[in-house]
């Protein structure tokens, strides 16, 4: 207790009068008889080197408020970062209900005293199922990560077979959360693209198909940004082999562009961290895996899966937990991988997110992204030495290759910087290929005149 | 029963609204929030944008997500939300193992700042330096806590920060020309399902320890398994039963001597902070979960983050980046010879971190401390009013203090008046109150687990303990009532049969209409 004998605001029970009473109860005279099975060579013998508590609310506040003012934000500048975490606009709404205190502070109530928890996160799946068109969707994951890898480990378990190919136009950062998670119980290859498209490259797969190919992961768009336009002619050797088709998919593109589910996927994947969820740092991300509504492939997640059903009364709608036995919560290491505290609050954001937009929403939020990647693409071209490295069709991040004007991507982002401009991801340490190249987004938050300003200060720079 | 005069129980009942669920709202042509239209000048530029996108992959349908009108939306989830009992509302003790404190409102407010909220992970290092000094100093906090020499706090949560632990082990072995050989992990049945689970999914073999009579895992059970496959041990202490394992020395040399690598899941640390630390018993591996003892919320199961602690040598494993200083500047350390790579994309839940940062900041040395002491008196305190309730019994006491937490049975009740501990959490229900089940499998029969925490004051304890008392005393008395329970839950029983019928289970609205019918899909009008 700082300052004297106060009691912390945070621990009632520090009242001497209540601890004495307490400890009469249990019939000890000093709590540190409660420690006594705890050996005196494991006891901390000093005080821990940590500063006195800040109890009032109001320092505390200023002092945090005095470190976090060090940060200038996305809100403050121009941002064309991306790379799996992206400004998009968070409305009201989603910020009101990701804050109420019952949702903020529930965990892992009965669906009775919580039948609002199960309700909001059925919702969640269920609007997620409409993007994705798929009868399954599991309760978020921890982030798109961990839902690539349990959909790999899916497809392993699936066909019993050990080896997944990976397209790689994946997110580096992505690829190592799938390496640490799915090896050595599986075996990764990685398949080429196009140099010009950053397509699949078909060939490259075709080569590899054997009876040990689990499946092949392939995010849509790429990394890169780019669409990959022969989803079918992909999906169809994959089926004849045996092996399972998973596609990682930004789920804020499909209000316009096909869902995985469309082009023969069996699993579907990604992150919902922009479907109403604020960057933090890219620490607000959740992860989610649809698939179809069949017993092998539901049988296999090791995500709870909320389920509808109907009470003893008519007119009330009932929840409760789908195949629970599958999960690591009730055998153990015998359920599918393991389940726990994950993203819930995110997806219930989401859900918020999805209700609000709905269908002509959607649409409208990817003709606006899609409009504005393409004028930024054009207005960045017309620059000289500058060029988009791939021909494709873009969602909302493209790569601008910088490599003809002699400056690296990481001076041209000190110098934009200093006019209040974050320039793209600098792609050069994870791709030997594209040195001088960098990744940008595009969303609906980049105004004409932020992007007008964008290609000025480079023009500035780069003449 | 009525409630009995003198008692200190509630007539609870939460907002019953027998909501729809979203898509019974929509109405063709609402619209919940309308998206900016394009400048003239970029149509002008581009054209519609819609029309380049290559036909095969064009959407066919528009996705199917409901039309509701803004307030409605809100209303919705309002109801929502009045039907989920956060821990803010109620005496939350009985989810134990689980940690529910007090989530100081002041670190939401904070962590709602923009300078939290809307920073991007690959923004210039020169932006983000406040950002970078709470992840470092949060490090150096949690070096003092555990004795460990360095924290990522990479890992989303608890069962994240374990699998974590089981790649740090596998790359150490791997080093070493031994990840082969060592396949074998050794855990115990009273540490969390994840330490088995989170294992096997790097691929290890589980041999689980089952307590001896005194609680304590089996010392001789650990001989027996230890061998050249031996790749390491998780292990919590205290366990969730709540008994501090005093021989926790023996175990860890004995790993050790076996070539193994100790890691400790100290998801709960919260009776023994600055009482005992990981470095003292000789670990290797820690990690504390942020969202439970250090005061950051559960969110309905996330987001979470679980900070992981190594010795010096193994910290040259963990996951990168790390967070450094030079002196001036904090930076991002991507400097770990051995690192196992990533665990999750980017550099942890940093609203998470940033709550239990400012957390730790209030209580300081002390007040940790006090917390850890309060916990301890609290969860004693109710030992020994629980155990005087008719039907309850803590089994393993066998003169053994408790820590944090206490695992109890309802086995005698359930003999004497066929009152299950499912009965018992639904009557619990209708007075506000949460009760959980424990971890599978029972090896307590018919568990319980509490755990108080230090949030709570004596006052809401003595009520909580009313409404154990006042439900035991139904199970005797008219055991019919707790057996039929809830009664005022906003829901009547739920029919589970379709939840393991594959033919019945619906996981999303479109399966539901899919196999039940569009008639189904209307619960009123």
């Amino acid at each position: 207790m700082a300052r004297g004998d106060r009691v912390h605001p945070y621990i009632p029970n520090s009242v001497p009068e209540v601890k004495a009473n307490m400890l009469a109860e249990i019939g000890i005279d000093d709590i540190d008889t409660l420690y006594e099975d705890i050996p005196a060579e494991l006891r901390l013998k000093e005080e821990l080197n940590i500063p006195d508590g800040i109890t009032s609310e109001m320092e505390l506040a200023r002092h945090l408020e005095n470190l976090l003012s060090q940060n200038t934000t996305c809100r403050d500048n121009i941002s064309f970062l991306g790379a799996g975490c992206y400004q998009h606009y968070v409305p009201a709404i989603c910020g009101e209900i990701a804050g109420r205190s019952e949702f903020l502070t529930a965990y892992a109530g009965e669906p009775y005293e919580d039948h609002g928890r199960f309700q909001a996160l059925f919702e969640y799946q269920s609007l997620m199922g409409e993007l994705l068109e798929t009868d399954v969707v599991n309760v978020p994951t921890f982030d798109w990560g961990q839902a690539a890898s349990t959909s790999i480990r899916m497809a392993g378990r699936i066909t019993d077979r050990e080896v997944i190919l990976i397209a790689d136009t994946i997110s580096p950062d992505r690829l190592q959360v799938i390496r640490t998670y799915c090896e050595p119980v599986m075996k990764i290859e990685l398949v080429g693209h196009s140099s010009s498209t950053a397509g699949l490259d078909m060939e490259d797969l075709s080569k590899r198909l054997d009876d040990s190919v689990a499946g092949l992961y392939l995010e849509n768009p790429s990394y890169f940004g780019t669409l990959e336009e022969n989803g079918r002619a992909i999906a169809d050797p994959l089926h004849a082999n045996g092996s399972v088709f998973v596609v990682g998919v930004d789920p804020l593109s499909l209000g316009v562009l096909a869902p995985p589910s469309q082009y023969g996927a069996d699993i579907a994947c990604g992150d919902i961290q922009g479907l109403g969820n604020h960057m933090y740092f890219g620490g607000a991300l959740g992860g989610f895996i649809g698939t179809r509504d069949e017993e092998k492939y539901v049988m296999e997640y090791p995500s709870r899966l909320f389920g509808i059903g109907k009470t003893e009364r008519a007119g009330e709608w009932g929840f409760g937990d789908v195949t629970y036995g599958r999960t690591s919560f009730a055998v153990r290491e015998k359920g599918k991988e393991f389940v726990g505290t994950a993203a819930a609050l995110h997806g219930i954001t989401a859900g918020v997110y999805l209700s609000l937009l709905g269908p002509e929403g959607m649409r409208e939020l990817n003709q606006n992204i899609i409009q504005k990647s393409q004028y930024a693409m054009k207005r960045i071209s017309e620059l000289e030495g500058v060029g988009i490295r791939f021909k494709a069709f873009h969602f909302k991040e493209f790569v601008v290759d910088f490599s003809a004007t002699g400056r690296s991507v990481e001076e041209i982002n000190r110098a934009l910087l200093a006019d209040g401009i974050f320039g793209g991801s600098d792609l050069e340490a994870d791709f030997a290929d594209l040195k001088g190249c960098a990744l940008y987004a595009v969303t609906e938050v980049i105004t004409r005149e932020d992007v007008d300003r964008l290609v000025d200060r480079l023009a500035a720079y780069l003449s | 029963m009525e409630i009995q005069r003198g008692s200190r129980l509630r007539n609870f009942h939460q907002a019953k609204w027998d909501e729809e669920v979203i898509f019974e709202l929509s109405t063709p042509g609402e619209r919940g929030i309308h998206v900016p239209e394009v400048e003239t000048e970029i149509s002008d530029a581009v054209g519609d944008g819609l029309s380049r996108i290559p036909t095969a992959m064009r959407r066919k349908t528009p996705p199917a997500l409901p039309e509701v009108g803004q307030m409605r939306v809100l209303k919705h989830f309002l109801r929502l939300s009045q039907q989920t009992l956060g821990a803010d509302f109620n005496v939350d003790i009985g989810q134990g193992t689980c940690t529910i404190k007090y989530n100081p409102k002041i670190n939401e407010r904070i962590a709602g700042a923009p300078q939290a909220m809307d920073i991007h992970p690959h923004q210039d290092e020169s932006t983000v330096q406040g950002a970078l000094q709470v992840m470092y100093e949060l490090d150096l906090f949690l070096r003092e806590i555990s004795g460990m020499d360095r924290f990522s706090l990479q890992p989303s949560s608890g069962s994240d920060a374990i699998l974590t632990m089981a790649a740090i082990m596998h790359k150490y072995h791997e080093v070493r020309g031994e990840a082969a050989t060592r396949d074998e992990l050794i855990t115990t049945i009273f540490s969390h399902p994840s330490d088995a689970a989170a294992a096997a999914v790097k691929g290890y073999k589980i041999i689980t320890l089952y307590a001896d009579e005194q609680g304590m895992p089996d010392l001789e059970a650990l001989k027996a398994a230890l061998s050249q496959r031996t790749a390491g041990l998780f292990i919590t202490n205290p366990e969730d039963i709540g008994i501090f394992n005093p021989r926790i020395p023996e175990f860890t040399r004995m790993v050790h001597e076996a070539g193994g690598i100790c890691g400790y899941d100290q998801a709960n640390v919260n009776g023994i902070m600055g009482i005992t630390r990981a470095r003292e018993a000789a670990f290797d591996l820690c990690f504390f979960n942020l969202h439970k003892s250090f005061g950051a919320p559960h969110g309905c199961g996330g987001p979470g983050a679980g900070a992981l602690g190594a010795t010096e040598e193994m910290a040259d494993y963990l996951p990168v980046p790390l967070v450094g200083l030079d002196g001036e500047r904090y930076y991002f350390d991507y400097e770990v010879p051995h690192s196992i790579g990533k665990v999750r994309s980017f550099w942890g839940a940093f609203s998470v971190i940033l709550k239990a940062y400012a957390w730790i900041l209030s209580m300081g040395a002390e007040g940790l401390k006090e917390a850890a002491r309060i916990a301890v008196l609290n969860n004693n305190y109710l030992l020994k009013k629980i155990t005087e309730i008719y039907g309850a019994t803590s089994p393993y006491t066998g003169g053994k203090r408790r820590i944090e937490q206490v695992r109890y049975s309802w086995q005698k009740l359930y003999e004497e008046t066929g009152v299950d501990t499912h009965d018992v959490t639904l009557r619990l229900a209708d007075f506000g109150f949460h009760l959980w089940q424990s971890h599978h499998p029972f090896v307590v029969p018919q568990p319980f687990t509490i755990e108080p925490t230090e949030s709570y004051s004596k006052d809401e304890l003595d009520e909580y303990l009313d409404g154990l008392r006042h439900v035991v005393q139904e199970a005797r008395t008219e055991p019919e009532t707790v057996k039929r329970a809830p009664h005022n839950s906003v829901v009547h029983k739920i029919d589970e049969s379709s939840f393991d019928d594959p033919e019945k289970w619906a996981v999303t609205w479109r399966a539901f209409i899919k196999k039940h019918g569009e008639a189904a899909a209307k619960i009123r009008g």
